[in-house]
Order: C-alpha cells, then sequence, then structure tokens
C-alpha cells in the first residue's frame, strides 16, 4: 500500500489491502485454524495483483502519468544521487549573491571515476520544501548550476544532470536578479561546454525552469516522468479557463516520456519498477546508473569539437514544420 | 520586398483604437486621447500626448528600421505543422495567416541598416501573439547561421508571449536551439543586437532575447518571465507599480538602456558603426 494514493491505484489498492490482511497474524492464525497454507492460498490473488497493476501502470494516461511524476514520496535527485555516485561532495552557492537550494551539486566519484552532479531538489516535508522553494529555481540556482557545470569543463570531467521541477520560480525576487537571463545563459553555455553532458529527468520537466538545466548530448527519461512547455493546468486555464480541465490539457500537450521519445527530443526511456520508481528505489538506481555509465562511455571517445557540434546538431534538429508554398 | 505603405492601410492588427471611427482617429489605449491617425501614425504609433509606444507588427517595424528597398526575406515559406494534432491550433494558425500582416510569428532576411549590411529577425505579435513553435525557432536559428556565414551582425525585434503551447515539447526546445545558435554566433565574433519590444515574455524571453550583447527596449515595454498574474507572489509581497516593463528591467541590470522608437536608427547606427570598426577578422577567430 505504498503510495497507492491516486483513482487509478484504487483496484491496486484494494487488492494490496486484501493481501495484507490475509498475511497478518490475525489471518494466518485463522487460515491456521481452519488448515490452510496462507501464502499459498495467496498466490491467485498475489498474482492478480501483479496483473492489475502491469495493466494499470503500464496504460497511464497523461495526467496519470503527471500524477506519478509529482508523487510525494517520488524519489528526488539527492536519493539518486546517493544511490548512483560515491563521495558525493556537495558544492553551495552561485558566487554572485545567493545558495538557492532548489538546484544542489557537486563533486562525486561514478564508478570510481571523478564526475560533477547537477539537480533540481524538491523537498520531502514542508520546511525543506520552503527551504527548496519547492524545487523551483530563481536565477541564483541556475547561476549556481552554471557555476558548478564550468568546474566539470574546466578539470575535464563529465556532468550529469537530474531534472525535477514544477518550473523556474516566478516570483518578484525571480523577475529582480533576472530568472530568465539566468535560464537563457544556461541554454547557451551547456550548448558549449566541452565536456560530455547527460541529463536525466527524473520526474516533472516543468518548462523553461527544467531546460535550464537539461541542455545535454544525452536526453533519458524515466518511464513515469513528464516534459512540458507548460503545466497542464496553466494550459488548460489558457485553453478553457478551467484548471480541473488540466487531465485533457496533459493529453494535448502529450506531455509524457513515450510521446518526448517518439518526437526524437529524448534518447531514451528508462522502465521504472512496477507502479513507480518509489516502489523500489534501489532498483531504480540501478537501471538508472547502467544506462548513465553505458551512454557516458558511448560518449567518452568522441573529442570536445566533435561533442558540441553534435549537441549543437541535436538542437538544431529539433522541431516539426514545413518548407513548402502552400495555399 | 516592398514594405512601404502599410502605415496607410487598414489596420489589420490589435488597434490602439475602441469605439472611434476607422481611419480618422483613434484613442490612446494608454492615456485616452484622441489622436487624428495621421498624426499618430506619422509618429510612428507613439501616443503624441502621453508618449506611450503601441505595438507595430513586423512590417511597419521593417519599414522604419531598415534602408529602403534593402530588405530580402529568407525562410518565407517554413509553415507550421500541427505535430501533436493539438486542439484547434490548425484553425488558430488559419485565422492568423488571415488576419496578420505575417505568414509566422517572425519575419527574418538580410537588410542594410543605416547603410550597415545586417541580418534581420522580427517578430510578429499579430501572429498568435508572436509565440515561438518549430518555425519561428528554425527561423531564428538559421538566421543566425546567415549572420556566422556572411559574418553581418544580427539584429532581433521581439514580440512574443512565449513558447508556442500548441506544439509542446518541441516549442520549449526552441528556447535551447535559438539559444545555442547565439552561442555559436558569439565564438565566431559576431554580434548581436536585441531590441526587446512590447510584450516580450516567457519563453521568449528567457532564451535568445536576453542574449544580446546589446539589448535595448522600447519604453514602457512589458517585459518578464512568468506574466503578473500567472507567477505566484510570495504573501504580503507588493509588486512595485513598474513590475516587468522596461524600466524595471534596466533598474535591476537586465538591459542597457531604454531607447525612444524616434531614437532607434541612431542607436543602431551607433552601434553597428562600432561593430563594423572593431569587428574580428575572419582569420583571429580560426580554429573555433
Amino acid at each position: 500500500m505504498q503510495g497507492t494514493n491516486f483513482d487509478f491505484e484504487k483496484p491496486i489498492a484494494e487488492l494490496e489491502a486484501m493481501i495484507a490482511s490475509l498475511k497478518s497474524v490475525e489471518g494466518r492464525s485463522k487460515a491456521a485454524a481452519e488448515g490452510i497454507d496462507i501464502d499459498t492460498a495467496v498466490e491467485p490473488l498475489e498474482l492478480e495483483l501483479h496483473r492489475v497493476m502491469e495493466k494499470v501502470y503500464g496504460n497511464l494516461s497523461a495526467w496519470e502519468k503527471t500524477q506519478m511524476a509529482r508523487h510525494k514520496d517520488r524519489p528526488y535527485s539527492l536519493d539518486y544521487i546517493r544511490l548512483i555516485f560515491d563521495d558525493f561532495f556537495e558544492l553551495h552557492g552561485d558566487r554572485l549573491a545567493a545558495n538557492d537550494e532548489a538546484i544542489v551539486g557537486g563533486l562525486a566519484k561514478l564508478n570510481g571515476q571523478p564526475v560533477v552532479v547537477i539537480g533540481q531538489q524538491k523537498g520531502r516535508d514542508l520546511k525543506e520544501r520552503q527551504r527548496r522553494n519547492f524545487g523551483s529555481a530563481r536565477a541564483e540556482g541556475f547561476r549556481k548550476a552554471l557555476r558548478i557545470a564550468r568546474l566539470a569543463e574546466k578539470f575535464r570531467v563529465p556532468l550529469f544532470t537530474f531534472v525535477d521541477t514544477a518550473g523556474a520560480a516566478a516570483d518578484l525576487r525571480a523577475e529582480e536578479h533576472g530568472v530568465s537571463e539566468a535560464i537563457a545563459r544556461n541554454l547557451m553555455e551547456f550548448s558549449l561546454l566541452r565536456i560530455p553532458v547527460i541529463v536525466t529527468v527524473i520526474g516533472e520537466g516543468g518548462s523553461g525552469g527544467a531546460l535550464g538545466v537539461a541542455v545535454g548530448d544525452r536526453v533519458l527519461m524515466l518511464e513515469h516522468s513528464v516534459y512540458s512547455v507548460i503545466s497542464p493546468e496553466g494550459c488548460a486555464a489558457i485553453l478553457w479557463r478551467d484548471k480541473a480541465m488540466a487531465n485533457e490539457a496533459a493529453d494535448a500537450l502529450k506531455l509524457t516520456a513515450q510521446y518526448a521519445h517518439q518526437l526524437n527530443l529524448v534518447d531514451e526511456i528508462l522502465p521504472e519498477p512496477l507502479g513507480g520508481a518509489h516502489r523500489n528505489v534501489t532498483d531504480m538506481a540501478l537501471t538508472l546508473k547502467e544506462a548513465l555509465v553505458r551512454h557516458l562511455n558511448e560518449l567518452s571517445g568522441s573529442g570536445e569539437t566533435t561533442l558540441v557540434d553534435g549537441r549543437y546538431s541535436r538542437l538544431r534538429s529539433m522541431g516539426v514544420f514545413q518548407e513548402k508554398v502552400s495555399r | 520586398m516592398a514594405v512601404s505603405g502599410w502605415f496607410g492601410r487598414k489596420r489589420k492588427d490589435g488597434s490602439p483604437a475602441e469605439g472611434v471611427p476607422d481611419g480618422i482617429a483613434v484613442k490612446c489605449s494608454s492615456c485616452s486621447q484622441i489622436l487624428f491617425v495621421r498624426d499618430f501614425e506619422r509618429n510612428q504609433k507613439v501616443c503624441t500626448k502621453c508618449g506611450h509606444h503601441h505595438r507595430l507588427n513586423a512590417h511597419e517595424r521593417l519599414e522604419i528600421t531598415v534602408d529602403e528597398d534593402s530588405f530580402e526575406e529568407i525562410d518565407a515559406v517554413l509553415q507550421s505543422a500541427d505535430p501533436l494534432l493539438f486542439p484547434e491550433y490548425r484553425e488558430k494558425l488559419h485565422k492568423a495567416k488571415n488576419t496578420s500582416t505575417s505568414s509566422e510569428a517572425v519575419i527574418t532576411g538580410t537588410a542594410t541598416v543605416e547603410g550597415f549590411p545586417v541580418v534581420i529577425g522580427i517578430a510578429d505579435f499579430t501572429f498568435m501573439g508572436g509565440s515561438m513553435g518549430s518555425v519561428v525557432g528554425e527561423k531564428i536559428a538559421r538566421a543566425i547561421e546567415v549572420g556566422i556565414e556572411k559574418r553581418f551582425p544580427v539584429i532581433m525585434f521581439t514580440a512574443s508571449g512565449g513558447a508556442r503551447m500548441q506544439e509542446g515539447l518541441l516549442s520549449l526546445m526552441q528556447m535551447a536551439k535559438t539559444s545555442a545558435a547565439v552561442g555559436r554566433l558569439g565564438t565566431n565574433g559576431i554580434p548581436f543586437i536585441v531590441v526587446l519590444t512590447d510584450p516580450t515574455t516567457g519563453g521568449t524571453y528567457a532564451s535568445y532575447s536576453c542574449l544580446g550583447d546589446v539589448i535595448l527596449a522600447e519604453p514602457g515595454a512589458i517585459i518578464g518571465f512568468a506574466g503578473r498574474r500567472v507567477g505566484n507572489q510570495e504573501v504580503g509581497v507588493k509588486l512595485p507599480d513598474n513590475f516587468q516593463t522596461s524600466e524595471f528591467q534596466l533598474e535591476h541590470g537586465m538591459i542597457d538602456r531604454i531607447v525612444p522608437r524616434k531614437d532607434l536608427p541612431l542607436a543602431l547606427k551607433t552601434l553597428l558603426e562600432f561593430f563594423a570598426l572593431s569587428a574580428v577578422k575572419e582569420s583571429v577567430i580560426a580554429g573555433n
């Protein structure tokens, strides 16, 4: 019953509750009294649960995926950083004005090799959420990310970024300190970094705030993560003047990893444990680590110019349009 | 391409006039003064009473910016597709093509400005709010690449509500595409001049618009990240009256100068002259 709190998870929650009650001390003693082996008895139920879960999680709508991506138990950047890398040494501050905790970053090792990591970080409890501005970085966060990315470039080590934000902060302070400029500069500067950059969208890829740390040579997405130009709620408000129509808006925006992959905007979708990354963080981290290592190996042979040119070609290829005179 | 005569025609864009007989007089939406159309247009759509800078469509902008008959449009044949089959997008595109003065939300080309050859891009707010989808991103990136190839300075006039929602993630990626192109322009030592006009917000502002070597803005233009209503303000924070205007951005160090419309030719001339004199020779930057 871990994290089954959405409508679409109801049949799963019911089955899980049934199995748990049968397997409880009380259930076991009842069964024992009637000479039934409970583990054999629940087997069909467990099979049914597995079947239902595969069906539900294999067919999530765009809005359901959005809910999964925002799940309160979903692993955040620091969870993956701790499980995938060794000796993470966190760095702080943009060297200009502040330390924006919506973005974390630092030095680490991946299978013994020095690397640099940057991640967008939401908070677990209310206090941490406030401290991290719910994962919505202001200008200071994007400048901190760039400053840390430059360290990676200076010492010629690969950079890994993890995307998980509803969007950049859009409050007075963000505007005063130039959040637009900070995002724009990262888009430009990340496109020129002379080191391998591997990006993973682990949860919410919210608009420009996500993109501000998401220009790289490879972009991976977890199976139930989303990536969108605007939130479904924002889109619904514009289209139908009704935030409650987020479900329809999510469909229209086609914001799933699967669709982004179809459009060639992301390179690979990493399968999540059945029921979502939060149900088995260790397994998810293993899958992610394997993919990061594999993509890094593919990129490691490339010279700096090849990398930068390849990254540019990659961005230049993004877009769908017609090139003809139409009447 | 002939662009003269736009001012004499019936306005196709969001006119500042309301409830006033068309063609004779307009009411300034800022100060409510009734102005003769002739005076208003002669003053480049700047209110003769309060100085409010009303929006220009791309062709009006072109006419007052480039040397006569010097503009050669490029990539005019790029047309938006509907890759997401987004609700009502086709209808909106169709309507925009019929009502806007441009075939997409930006026009790009080569021209001379005050005698200096340039690549110029002018956003057209009358086409779906100047929003940036695949075509806009592609046209801007290609224009910048022409600037690199010909070693012409690139000038962008912005006017856009942001990324075009109807093309989803593809639109978001145009932010990265255009910014990366500006990056290439920079490593080739070619200047990039941005003129922010009303309004420039969202993903358009948070990408190439913020990356000019020199960034100018017209007075009183709305310039910002998320609109006044979209942004989530902390409790108790009072927004300043000039929040997300040219003046606000100047105060916070985000732009170089506010230049009134009538002074833009001189400002551009000064900049282009400076850059022509200081142009990095090709041999110097070879190897980039």
